[in-house]
Formats: C-alpha cells, sequence, structure tokens
C-alpha cells in the first residue's frame, strides 16, 4: 500500500531501533507515555516494544475514546435507546462497553434498536431514511471525531431533520493531561504526542507540558516508524537538555491544527463546567455538550435520562491503568474478573484500550522464546 | 523491568489467565447476542458450554468440521450448515453458491468426498420469484460443479419480515477417503502450516456489497468448492496431512487458535508470508480491521509435517485458484495453545481469538 508500507518498513525499523540504543544513557530508566489510545494499538499491533531497548519503557495513556467513558454514560445511552421509537447509533466499539447493567450489545439483544455506524453521516442517513422515528447518535471521542459530529449536526440543521440528536460525550485532550500531570504518584520522562488529535488542535495546545512541567513532547503517528521516530526527537531533546514540543507528524499535523474544523467545533460546542472520566473522576472543562443554538438536537434535552453517577467497580483498576501508575497486568482482575469476553472496565474492551492491547497482542510476546 | 524479559510476578499473572483460558467454556449468558454469531469466544462458549455437553458423544465431542460414522464397514461423514447472508447476492457469489460451496467444504476438509446434499429453504413472503429462479439456478449450477446431487429437500415460507428474503440449510453427505488421517488434536511441533491462498476477500465483498461504508473496490468472494484442494493435499502429504479447515467465519485467526487449543501446541505465523490482495488489504486498513479474521468462503488451512510440506505446497499451487498458495509459519510447544505472530515490522505478538465480530476502530 503506498504512503503507509514506507512507514512499515523493517529495516529502517531496525535502523531507527539502532539510534535509540545510541542515545539511551546506560543505568538510566527512561518512561514514556504515549498519550493517544491508536498508539497503544500501533505498539501492540506491529510489536514496536520488541525493538526497544530494555530500559525504555512505553506507558500507555488515556486518549482511548471508548475507556473514558463512565458507566453512568452507558446507563444514560441505554435508557435513551429503550425510548419507544428511537433507533440508537453508536460507534462499534461503544457496543461491549459495561454500563452498570449491561452494555449496549445486551440491550439491543433484549429488543432496543442499536445499530452500528461508522461515522455520524451514517446515522444522520438512518434518519432521513426513517423519518418516523427519533434517530440518535451516541457520539464519543476526543478532537478527533468531534468535527464531524458538529458537521453532521449543520447538516442536520440545513436539511431541517426534525428526528434526529446527538447524545454528545466528546472530551477533549488537555485538561486530563494536566490532571495527570499534576498527579503525585506519575514519574515520565516524555510524551509521544496524540497525532490524530493534533491534526485538528495542532502541535500549540501542548506547548504548556514543556513549559509548565519541563516534559518533552514529540506529536507522532501512527505507523511503527512514527513511534521509533518520535521516540528518538526525545531521546535527543533530553540528551541536548532542551525541553520543547516537537512534530514528528508534519506530513498532517500543521502547528496552528485545523482552523476550519475548529470554528464549526466552536460554533456547534460548548465547554461543560466538568465531565466525568472512567477512572479520572471529574475533570472540569474537559467534556463538550452542545452549545444553546443547537439545543433542540440534543439528546439529553430531547429524552429523559437518568444522569446517576455510577461508581467504577471496587474491583476496576482502570483510573490507574489510564494514568499509566500501573501496568494492565499489575491490575487486581486482569485477565481473571476481566477480560475481553467479560470486561469490566472499559480499557478491556477497546482494541484502543492498554488492558485489552495487552490481553490480546502483547501476553507472551516479548518472553521466552519459543521452540 | 526489562524489555525483554518479563518479572516473575507478570509471568505468575500470565499463569493463572492461561489456566483460566484452558478450562472450557462456560455458556453464561442471560441472552444471544449478536457476539454468539460470529465464530470467536462467545460462539465457543455456546458450542462448548451448552451444545456439546448436551449430546455428549464421541464423534461430536472430536469438534471437526464433519461427523464421521461407519455404515456396513464404509466410512461416511456428515454436515450441515444454515445460510443467513445479506445481501442474497454480491460480487463473485451468491447466498445459493455458498449453502453449496460451504456444505462441501466442511466435507472436503474432514477428508470426506462430497457425494450429495439435502436443502432446506426458508422463504421470506413478498421474496421475488425471479430471484428465487436465480438462487435455484446457482444452487444447481454450485452443485454440479462441485459433482454433488440434491437428492432431498423442503420448504418454508414466513411472514415478512421473519427472514432477510431467504436463509438456507444444506446437509452433506461424503465418503471418508482412505489416504485421510486427519484429527484436530493431531497437529505435532515442527508441522508446517499451508494457506491455500490470498485471505480475507469474502468477508470484504460483503461488507462492501452492504454498502456501509460507501467504499468501491473491485472484491469479489472466494467461494468455490475446496474438494479439488483438499484431494490434491490428501494425494501430496498422505499420512502427514495432520488436519485442515477452511477458514470462514471468524476467519484465519479463528482457524489457528480453535487448532492450537485442540492439539495444545503454540503456532508462529510469519505476518509478511500471508498472501493478502492489495484491495482487501486496503479496505481493511481504512476500516481498522485485521484481515486474519475476515471470513472465506474458498480457502483452507492445512497442517503438514515438515518433510512433506514443500510438497504439498508445490501440490497446492497447482491446483487452479491456488496459485497464491504459501506456507505461513509453523506449530511449536510454548506456550501452548497461543498463536503467535511475527509480524512484518520485526515484533512479535499474540493472535487471539475475538469475542464477537471485528469492530472497526473509532479513529
Amino acid at each position: 500500500m503506498k504512503f503507509v508500507d514506507e512507514f512499515r518498513d523493517a529495516e529502517l525499523g531496525r535502523a531507527l531501533a539502532g539510534e535509540i540504543l545510541s542515545l539511551v544513557e546506560p543505568g538510566r530508566h527512561y518512561k514514556f507515555m504515549e498519550v493517544c489510545g491508536g498508539h497503544t494499538h500501533s505498539i501492540y499491533k506491529y510489536g514496536v516494544d520488541d525493538l526497544l531497548p530494555a530500559n525504555v519503557e512505553l506507558v500507555h495513556g488515556p486518549g482511548c475514546p471508548v475507556c473514558v467513558i463512565p458507566m453512568g454514560r452507558v446507563d444514560d445511552g441505554i435508557a435513551v435507546a429503550h425510548h419507544d421509537g428511537v433507533i440508537f447509533t453508536c460507534f462499534g466499539d461503544m457496543m461491549r462497553v459495561p454500563g452498570s447493567e449491561g452494555s449496549l450489545l445486551e440491550a439491543k439483544a433484549a429488543g432496543a434498536d442499536i445499530r452500528m455506524v461508522y461515522s455520524p453521516l451514517d446515522a444522520l442517513r438512518i434518519a432521513r431514511d426513517n423519518p418516523e422515528r427519533e434517530v440518535v447518535f451516541f457520539a464519543i471521542g476526543f478532537e478527533t471525531t468531534a468535527p464531524s459530529t458538529a458537521l453532521t449536526l449543520k447538516r442536520a440543521r440545513m436539511e431541517g431533520l426534525r428526528n434526529f440528536s446527538v447524545m454528545c460525550s466528546h472530551v477533549t485532550i488537555v485538561p486530563p493531561l494536566r490532571a495527570l500531570l499534576e498527579s503525585p504518584d506519575l514519574r515520565l520522562d516524555g510524551f509521544i504526542g496524540p497525532g490524530h488529535v493534533s491534526t485538528i488542535v495542532g502541535a500549540r495546545p501542548f506547548e504548556f507540558i514543556p513549559a509548565d512541567y519541563g516534559k518533552p513532547v514529540a506529536i507522532a503517528g501512527f505507523e511503527p516508524l512514527d513511534i521509533l521516530q518520535a521516540i528518538v526527537m526525545i531521546l535527543e531533546q533530553l540528551r541536548d537538555g532542551r525541553c520543547e514540543v516537537e512534530n514528528e507528524y508534519k506530513r498532517v499535523v500543521p502547528y496552528e491544527g485545523n482552523l476550519k474544523a475548529l470554528e464549526v467545533m466552536a460554533e456547534v460546542f460548548e465547554l461543560r463546567p466538568h465531565f466525568e472520566w472512567r477512572g479520572l473522576g471529574f475533570i472540569s472543562h474537559s467534556g463538550l455538550r452542545l452549545s444553546d443554538d443547537y439545543a433542540d438536537f440534543d439528546a439529553e434535552r430531547r429524552f429523559s435520562v437518568p444522569g446517576v453517577r455510577v461508581a467504577d467497580p471496587k474491583a476496576c483498576q482502570c483510573g490507574e491503568v489510564l494514568k499509566g501508575v500501573i501496568k494492565p497486568w499489575e491490575c487486581k482482575v486482569f485477565g481473571t474478573g476481566c477480560t475481553p469476553e467479560r470486561p469490566i472496565g472499559t480499557c478491556m474492551v477497546s482494541s484502543e484500550g492498554a488492558c485489552a492491547a495487552y490481553y490480546n497482542y502483547g501476553r507472551f510476546a516479548r518472553e521466552r522464546e519459543v521452540v | 523491568m526489562s524489555a525483554s524479559e518479563v518479572s516473575e510476578r507478570e509471568q505468575r499473572i500470565l499463569g493463572i489467565i492461561e489456566t483460566a483460558r484452558g478450562k472450557q467454556a462456560k455458556f453464561r449468558d442471560e441472552q444471544i447476542n449478536m457476539a454468539h454469531g460470529a465464530g470467536g469466544k462467545a460462539t465457543q462458549s455456546l458450542i462448548e458450554g451448552l451444545l456439546a455437553p448436551a449430546f455428549d458423544n464421541a464423534t461430536l465431542n472430536e469438534m471437526g468440521d464433519a461427523g464421521s460414522l461407519n455404515v456396513n464397514g464404509v466410512g461416511l461423514a456428515m454436515t450441515t450448515d444454515s445460510y443467513v447472508v445479506k445481501p442474497l447476492r454480491f460480487p463473485g457469489g451468491s447466498i445459493g453458491e455458498l449453502a453449496v460451496n460451504g456444505t462441501v467444504n466442511d466435507l472436503s476438509v474432514a477428508g470426506a468426498r462430497p457425494l450429495a446434499l439435502s436443502l432446506s429453504l426458508i422463504l421470506e413472503e413478498g421474496l421475488s420469484a425471479d430471484e428465487l429462479r436465480g438462487e435455484v439456478k446457482a444452487i444447481a449450477q454450485a452443485a454440479a460443479g462441485a459433482g454433488v446431487e440434491i437428492i432431498a429437500g423442503d420448504t418454508k415460507v414466513v411472514e415478512r419480515g421473519h427472514a432477510d428474503g431467504m436463509y438456507i440449510c444444506t446437509t452433506g453427505i461424503g465418503a471418508r477417503d482412505p489416504r485421510a488421517q486427519l484429527s484436530p488434536a493431531g497437529l505435532r511441533p515442527g508441522d508446517r502450516i499451508l494457506l491455500s491462498g490470498s485471505i480475507g476477500e469474502h468477508g470484504t465483498a460483503i461488507m462492501l456489497a452492504r454498502n456501509e461504508f460507501e467504499l468501491d473496490a473491485e472484491i469479489e468472494s472466494d467461494t468455490r468448492s475446496l474438494w479439488p484442494v483438499a484431494d490434491a493435499l490428501l494425494e501430496a502429504a498422505g499420512p502427514s496431512l495432520r488436519c485442515m479447515r477452511d477458514a470462514t467465519r471468524g476467519g484465519v485467526a479463528s482457524v489457528l487458535n480453535e487448532l492450537a487449543r485442540s492439539s495444545s501446541v503454540a503456532m508462529i505465523v510469519r505476518e509478511g508470508d500471508v498472501p493478502v490482495r492489495p484491495e482487501v488489504a486496503g479496505a481493511a486498513e481504512i476500516l481498522g480491521i485485521d484481515p486474519m479474521y475476515v471470513a472465506n468462503e474458498g480457502k483452507l488451512v492445512a497442517f503438514v509435517g515438515a518433510g512433506e510440506a514443500d510438497e504439498a505446497l508445490r501440490a497446492l499451487r497447482s491446483v487452479p485458484g491456488c496459485e497464491q498458495a504459501a506456507e505461513i509459519g509453523e506449530v511449536r510447544t510454548e506456550p501452548p495453545g497461543m498463536v503467535l505472530v511475527q509480524t512484518s515490522f520485526g515484533g512479535r505478538r499474540v493472535m487471539d481469538q475475538l469475542v464477537g465480530d471485528p469492530l472497526p476502530r473509532i479513529c
């Protein structure tokens, strides 16, 4: 595949691995967080870990859109889905996320009309095709997916569609990062910045990480060479005593971001005063809701939702995993009580979740030579 | 912790997980959901946790693609399958063609020459007669092509809304081939894993035909009879052919996982050696799906002793339509029940069974 295979070249990978080896100081342990779940997925999928020296450790961050959705929010979604005449649409990854009484997949089996879509525009098409039904789109994701929800809403209004609404659970990347950096139990040497989010917000919003917290950042793409190159860039910053936001993903990410997308988002969304994150608790100004201008399309205003805060299950340590404080396998229920078949925590659901990635791809990958 | 070795604690936890995984799957769900039909772990829990224990017998417990029985000293194989595909027609095939080839293939990979099929049609009120005629023709043609006769049948009509146009069930009878000594538990360390051609075409063709993605690509279903392929392998490898499986629902990954479990062996797959057509790879890339989990309707995976593997691969490639056949990996010992992948990039990872359908990633 053109423009993809070039970034998966094994020989170039080995060359970068050699460069990384020459940059690390012997005896020093390096801990870098990849913020984005897409990176976590790539690291495991390609076995990027295997190319790193022993003293470079990758910690999986909070940037998995499914993993951060709290149980109460899933319950709200299911409640809306059970309303008479509602067609509830969501991304596939959301289907298995457990609420306090089951997942959307189970709600579907119980009779709710829940359909998997690949884009909010698919949900809009369903609304157009079913004028007698109420179609609700469960919008999740960071700044990466928020603009497509915003554009869909603009189109819905333009077409005068009255039977379409959005249950907005979009979140923003900077507040959880700040919360993480404030957390006393965290020890990180640098960040692999989120590539997809940055195509929208640009590199500028991450300047606070080196400025306020003295940690280097390299925004990276999602191919294995991108990730290795970003690690080289961070190690070079550490070697040179520099601390800044660098952009490995220049082929896609402009420093200022995508101004058009930001404009559309500003028009359609506003910040919630606070939003609950799975495992991280309430973080102020971290979630988006529809602006008053788009109130007519807000599913939370159109339908009654319980809006009850459900505490995470006691055994679940998703929060610590999301903060990178513990490794997935260090969680008390990992692989026994909590598996991809029966997830307790969200990190076990999406293939971008640290636990699912480790369970599905990581186990046994690094150890005993297989004969 | 070093990246190349694993701490004792992690090792211990991985051990506990493996013990838990090794246990027979339990069926604990309160109702059937779509994951139970996807061929992954949920399907496995339904079969191993509910069905197999209820009908407990030696033949069924082998969990082959077809059950074997002896009638007056003649070895027969029997299998059955239902077909519920939407849309009914898709590039490269249709439900009728699938209903013949799918059942023929379950017999073929069990080492049985397909002889005859039964055909049961469940038709939805309102189905157009032309559409039905088209499928009947497709069934007749596929049966003729596979060398089987339809010798029994049934029809039912259900009310509008109770079937997607039509559902088809076929049951097949085959004669067990004397050259075949196949068993899902027969894999041995050192065996080579052969694949009869490029993967992921059927599942991708169906996904694109449903038009949910607004992607355009010329991908056709690979539906075909696999008996000529099985025949060639039996001839070339004889008793060194340990087992064959057609990689339908759940794809090649699910087949490998099932057999790693039933033979208590490990497998290592060289990702770069797995043939995938560029159109399929492209669609999978866009959708965030791994072709290893996508359904095929005309590809088999074969396990052959190392000594006969080259000969078997040559024989495989000489079958029309199998020119892309490849050796994709080998059977190992540790860790039992696991399938590992050597990535083209030079890393290594686990390739586990999926729970349900592969879910496209968000971003």
